[in-house]
């Protein structure tokens, strides 16, 4: 535009005139408002600001004038130019605010399609609500300890005095391995892991022990020959039937919410003495035992009695200190455990045992990653 | 152990209109758990019936079904005008004429079980005739009940059509069911839940009436004569050290029981049979002492309690001939002819019978153990095995006798002999130096000295507070004879807790101070497990038992070490004797289960432990409990226990990604499974190498990855299941599956991951297509290339594969790109390109690649 004036030529200084850069302004504004996209704004600009543009060559004659005629038709041919521009880059952003919004619009889909195309994965519920108890009691400064399924008979009923001729073996079935005098079982509880640890480390021992364990029962609604357990055992000086209870207040609120009321009776273990057996306030009817109020309908998750049955606990017995080389002059102990099926039938309304062995998918699935 | 109100009330006071549940609730406080509560919930109409006629129909179903007419006296007629009532019964144990227990429409049976007029098999039922069960008189549920059979001919005598049946069967009267835990013998009888009710009513004084508080005359010579002679005691302990016989004479053998008592033991759930044997039963339940009566006129000699010989039989009560085990205690007519196994089951040669006039009622006492396993062994489990097991208390063995005495006197009009025999060898009790703080630190409450000797009186037991070792805080405890199981300070703890009350024990939430939070192997778990989730499995949890077959199904070799199985001696079902030896082996179960249900498209894992043992079941020592078992036992014991190692299983099959929108599904393939462990290790930062086996059961041979660490370990394998396979084990085509060791990846992973310093210059890409021998594993050229491009590597990609005519056949074109970054400077065209040819070179020379 400031290019050397190649094409002098007097006649035509009367472009400089103000009426003739007037008009060449209307012109140009004009056409930048008709402008209604963004190529026919392009197509303006070129027409009236591009170099063959007539506010262009107007600038161009500005120096064949007089100079003293030069300043005040610079100033004319420049304010002109200047309005152009401005309203050139004012249409300039209408029109690209169009066009986004256009486009945004335009790419719109619907977006309550299926977006999962791959497969759902879920945990196991009985995995679940065990690491939750564990998490809890590891929280609480216990460690988790593990055992092996099939176990030494010895560490899953001799230690625990459970002797061969004691009743209360034989109220568990057993599963026996072949031959049945190896000495071998599926253990029938989570209490020998207790033993193991006992055998090898020295107290303080607090430990929560989950695990998969075994009884000759047949599957139906309450019934599962492999089940899981999660026991507690701690043993340390001076600990008390009060920390027992605390122990296992705690372990219900875990499980059952804050402030979930426990009572106890005196029960017998031949792995614990002096036993106990715990109920828990039922947390479906607040211990009412109805679950409408002024109902004669008796609550189905306790049966109407208010209270649910958690399970036996007690302090350890001298002769299983003993047996694991602990000195029961020195260290008192106690334990306590339940049946995590159970504890999922209670919390999460499972109807029964065969859901949760099953395998069916849908089962797993509705609990996710977390219960 | 079942008891009603008005049994209890005869030995302890009980306050007047106290429900059954209440009694139940007080028994709970001191530890007495309740099973059950009978009676008093039956509202009539119950009635006695008489068959009068009845049509037999032989259902579709083979069931027969009779049409009845029943005569009810009064109550007949309510709803057919003009008939006796017609009742539909599907019981068969009844003829024309026999009384019966018939509940009529309006009546309310155990459980709020209305009864009303209703069609049943064709025609309206006008009520029903009822079982033991239905009515809470017992378990048995075998038929209906007939009068006559339940309670003697003489009894039902008196009884006709419309009486009331409630009160007949005592089912007014509320009875409680105790479960008796195994060490507390002495609750299994009315004497002893009275005595712990009395206590959790504050055992006020005077409040308890023992009912084995009775004269008995002191033992002479003249008694019947009884040896105890048993020369193989059990652990040392005497099979029997007590032996009490008293000889009645002169019963009338045709006198019945007392109804009371025939009501009382129908209440308890037992059967009246006879005078004598109701008798028995009778005050074995008010004290729990089992007694047996033998008819004197089938004895010949002395009583000899003995031990069984090798290939002695005896023919039960039950009519069941038992070979005896040398460890089976017998009681014996003077030695050689066999009476009973003591303290479990009688014979049937001197049973009492309708002909006996002359009783020896047997009250003595048995080593538990001894009656425990001849109990177990002969699978025979009766009330006086019950009770002996548990313990029965040895010095009530007379008054048991004398009561058994008294009654048959009174009710069968005999009298009693002069003689008393009492053969005694119980030792007494030793006292218990019991330190009085001990059960308050045991338990964790401050109980007083005052108040600790005070329960201990209640509870029966002689304490001294002088004699050897008393002091201010110790005294000299001996139990009552009834409680065996108190033995130490424990023991003592826990009556001074349950007889303060439980509820009273605060709560204190201990505060371990060594926690180390979760170990590795147990935080490398739960990884496993969430990673094999956001792989898109959901987790199952399956039986570990397998069957015989399922070895060969799984196509394993002759030697695949996956074949020692361990064997159970008693499965579930004979069909799984085995325990698995692979989590996939049962994991397939819960695939087929979930496509048999219609989920074609399916992703199952588990996480458990395989059973592997190495070569035959070592025998597992079992040491005694005195001690800790010294290092070697120990060691001997832990070794015993056949490997256990973790695995991690998955199968999938179907669609690993569903059709929809965005275009077709796709089929799960060999790859998922193999990403499905890559996934896994990566998740555990744990590098792992990937090879081609071309043998190994149960996978496909040509589609099957062995996953390796970079030392040579292996991890697992995965892939396509075999075809094979999955027809033998009815799976779906082209299933997939891997397997891996969870252990292993631990142990991989135990070291914290050092972290590597990563270049911030610009990387440098370059792209390489060679071609290869079609049978060269891909994970091989990539190695190579690795080897040979130099520490500046950062990333080989392989981005195609191709095989086809341009290529040649018996070639593959594998399209690698090398990504390139050094750690200070950004790298020239001229080393990228030395570095790639490098890479190229390794390649050619290590798997005769050649570049495109
Ligand atoms: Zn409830």
């Amino acid at each position: 535009m400031s290019g050397p004036n190649t094409n002098y030529d007097p006649v035509e200084v009367a472009a400089l005139e103000p009426a003739a850069v007037q008009a060449a302004v209307d012109a140009a504004l004009a056409a930048i408002a008709a402008a209604s996209s963004l190529d026919e704004l392009k197509a303006a600009r070129t027409a009236h600001q591009g170099e063959k543009s007539p506010l262009a060559l107007a600038n161009r004659e500005i120096g064949a004038l007089p100079p003293s005629a030069k300043a005040e038709a610079g100033k004319r041919v420049g304010q002109a130019r200047g309005r152009v521009g401005q309203a050139l880059a004012a249409r300039q952003a209408e029109l690209e605010a169009e066009r986004d919004e256009r486009i945004l619009v335009e790419e719109r889909v619907d977006v309550t399609v299926p977006a999962l195309r791959r497969r759902l994965g879920a945990r196991h519920p009985i995995e679940l609500v065990a690491q939750r108890l564990v998490d809890s009691f590891v929280g609480m400064g216990w460690e988790v300890a593990e055992g092996p399924e099939l176990e030494a008979e010895w560490l899953n009923f001799d230690a625990l005095n459970l002797g061969p001729d004691h009743p209360a073996r034989q109220m568990q079935d057993t599963f026996f391995l072949d031959p049945v005098d190896s000495g071998l079982v599926l253990r029938t509880h989570t209490s020998p892991v207790q033993i193991r640890t006992m055998l090898e480390k020295e107290p303080p021992i607090y430990i929560v022990a989950p695990g998969k364990v075994f009884r000759t029962d047949d599957l139906d609604a309450t019934h599962t020959p492999v089940f899981h357990q999660i026991e507690c055992l701690a043993v340390d000086k001076g600990l008390t039937m009060a920390h027992l209870r605390g122990a296992i207040d705690a372990f219900v609120q875990i499980m059952f919410g804050e402030g979930t009321r426990t009572r106890v009776r005196a029960s017998y273990f031949p792995f614990t003495e002096p036993s106990m057996e715990t109920d828990f306030v039922c947390f479906a009817c607040h211990g009412s035992g109805s679950t409408t109020p002024g109902s004669a309908a008796q609550c189905r998750t306790c049966g109407g009695s208010g209270w649910i049955e958690l399970g036996g606990s007690g302090m350890v017995n001298r002769k299983v200190l003993a047996a694991c080389g602990i000195d029961p002059d020195v260290y008192s102990g106690f334990a306590f455990g339940l049946g995590i099926e159970r504890a999922l039938m209670l919390r999460h309304g499972v109807q029964g045992m065969h859901e949760m062995v099953e395998g069916d998918v849908r089962f797993s699935q509705q609990f996710g990653m977390e219960v | 152990m079942r008891m009603p109100l008005s049994w209890l009330a005869e030995y302890t006071d009980v306050p007047e209109g106290v429900t059954g549940a209440q009694v139940a609730a007080a028994l709970v406080s001191v530890g007495i758990e309740e099973e059950d509560l009978h009676g008093g919930d039956i509202t009539g109409p119950l009635v006695v019936g008489r068959v009068l006629e009845f049509e037999e129909q032989v259902q579709k179903n083979g069931k027969p079904i009779r049409y009845c007419v029943v005569d009810v006296g009064q109550h007949g007629q309510m709803l057919t005008e003009g008939k006796h009532q017609e009742i539909v019964c599907g019981a068969t144990n009844f003829e024309v004429g026999d009384l019966v227990v018939v509940v009529l429409p309006g009546g309310v049976l155990p459980g709020g079980f209305e009864i009303s007029a209703r069609k049943t098999y064709g025609r309206v039922s006008n009520g029903m005739i009822c079982a033991e069960d239905e009515i809470g008189l017992g378990d048995d549920h075998a038929g209906i009940i007939v009068l006559d059979e339940l309670l003697g001919a003489e009894e039902v005598a008196g009884v006709k059509p419309g009486d009331d049946a409630i009160a007949l069967l005592g089912l007014g009267e509320e009875t409680i069911e105790a479960n008796v835990t195994p060490d507390r013998g002495y609750c299994f009888s009315v004497r002893g839940l009275a005595r712990e009710y009395w206590h959790s009513q504050g055992s006020p004084a005077g409040g308890y009436r023992d009912p084995a508080l009775v004269e008995v005359p002191a033992a002479n010579e003249t008694g019947y004569r009884v040896v105890i002679d048993d020369d193989r005691p059990l652990g040392g302990v005497a099979g029997c050290d007590r032996y009490v016989a008293r000889t009645i004479r002169g019963i009338d053998p045709t006198r019945p029981s007392p109804k009371w008592m025939q009501k009382r033991l129908t209440q308890m759930g037992m059967r009246p049979i006879s005078l004598a044997v109701d008798v028995t039963n009778y005050v074995m339940l008010a004290v729990g002492q089992p007694l047996h009566a033998f008819d004197v006129d089938k004895l010949s000699g002395s009583i000899v309690v003995r031990r069984a010989r090798a290939g002695e039989k005896l023919t039960t009560l039950d009519d069941a001939e038992r070979a005896l085990d040398p460890e089976d205690l017998l009681i014996t007519d003077g030695g050689e002819h066999l009476l009973a196994i003591a303290g479990v089951m009688g014979g049937a040669s001197s049973e009492v019978d309708d002909s006996t006039t002359n009783v020896l009622v047997e009250s003595a006492h048995f080593d538990p153990t001894s009656v425990a396993r001849s109990s177990r062994r002969h699978k025979l489990v009766t009330e006086a095995s019950k009770r002996f097991e548990r313990g029965v208390d040895p010095q009530l063995a007379p008054a048991a006798a004398q009561l058994a005495v008294d009654l048959l006197v009174r009710y069968g009009g005999g009298t009693v002999d002069e003689g008393v025999t009492d053969v005694d060898h119980t030792t007494p009790r030793q006292p218990y130096l019991l330190d009085v703080t001990e059960p308050g630190r045991i338990v964790g409450v401050d109980y007083s000295r005052d108040r600790v000797l005070e329960v201990l009186r209640v509870l029966g037991c002689v304490v001294e507070e002088t004699g050897a070792g008393t002091d201010a805080t110790h005294v000299l405890v001996t139990p009552p004879s009834w409680r065996p199981d108190l033995v130490d300070g424990p023991d003592y703890a826990e009556e001074v807790a349950r007889i303060e009350g439980y509820n009273d024990i605060p709560s204190v939430i201990p505060t371990p101070t060594e926690g180390h939070g979760l170990t590795h192997g147990q935080h490398v778990r739960r990884v496993v497990a969430d990673a094999l989730a956001a792989a898109g499995c959901t987790e199952v949890l399956t039986y570990p038992f397998v069957s015989d077959g399922l070895a060969d199904e799984l196509m394993l070799a002759a030697d695949d070490d996956r074949r020692h199985a361990v064997r159970l001696a008693n499965p579930i079902s004979e069909e799984r004797p085995l325990m698995r030896t692979t989590v996939l082996s049962t994991l397939v179960d819960a695939l087929r289960r979930n496509v048999a249900r219609g989920h074609k498209d399916v992703a199952v894992s588990e996480i458990g432990l395989v059973f592997r043992p190495h070569g035959p079941v070592a025998q597992a020592p079992i040491p005694g409990v005195d001690g800790r078992p010294d290092h070697a036992l120990l060691a001997r014991l832990y070794a015993a226990v056949p490997d256990q190692p973790r695995h991690a299983a998955l199968v999938a099959c179907g669609l690993a990604e569903q059709a929809g929108w965005w275009g077709p599904g796709r089929t799960v393939d060999w790859s998922d499974a193999v990403a499905a462990v890559q996934t896994v290790a990566a998740a555990l930062a744990v590098p792992v190498v990937v090879a081609n086996d071309r043998d190994r059961a149960p996978w496909h041979p040509g589609r099957c990855a062995r996953i390796s660490l970079t030392d040579g370990t292996i991890v697992g394998w995965a892939g396509e299941l075999h075809p094979k396979v999955l027809a033998a084990l009815d799976l779906p085509a082209r299933t997939v599956a891997a397997e891996f060791d969870v252990d292993v990846l631990t142990a991989a992973s135990a070291e914290p991951v050092q972290a590597r310093q990563f270049s911030t210059f610009p990387p440098a890409l370059t792209d390489v297509a060679l071609l290869v021998d079609v049978d060269v594993p891909a994970a091989d050229v990539e190695a190579a290339l690795r080897r040979g491009a130099g520490s500046d590597l950062e990333a080989v990609t392989l981005f195609d594969v191709y095989e086809g005519e341009q290529v040649g056949s018996g070639h593959k074109s594998l399209a690698y790109r090398l990504t390139f970054r050094a750690p200070d400077r950004t790298l020239t065209t001229e080393e990228v390109n030395r570095f790639r040819d490098a890479a190229v070179g390794a390649a050619a020379e290590a798997v005769g690649a050649t570049q495109r």
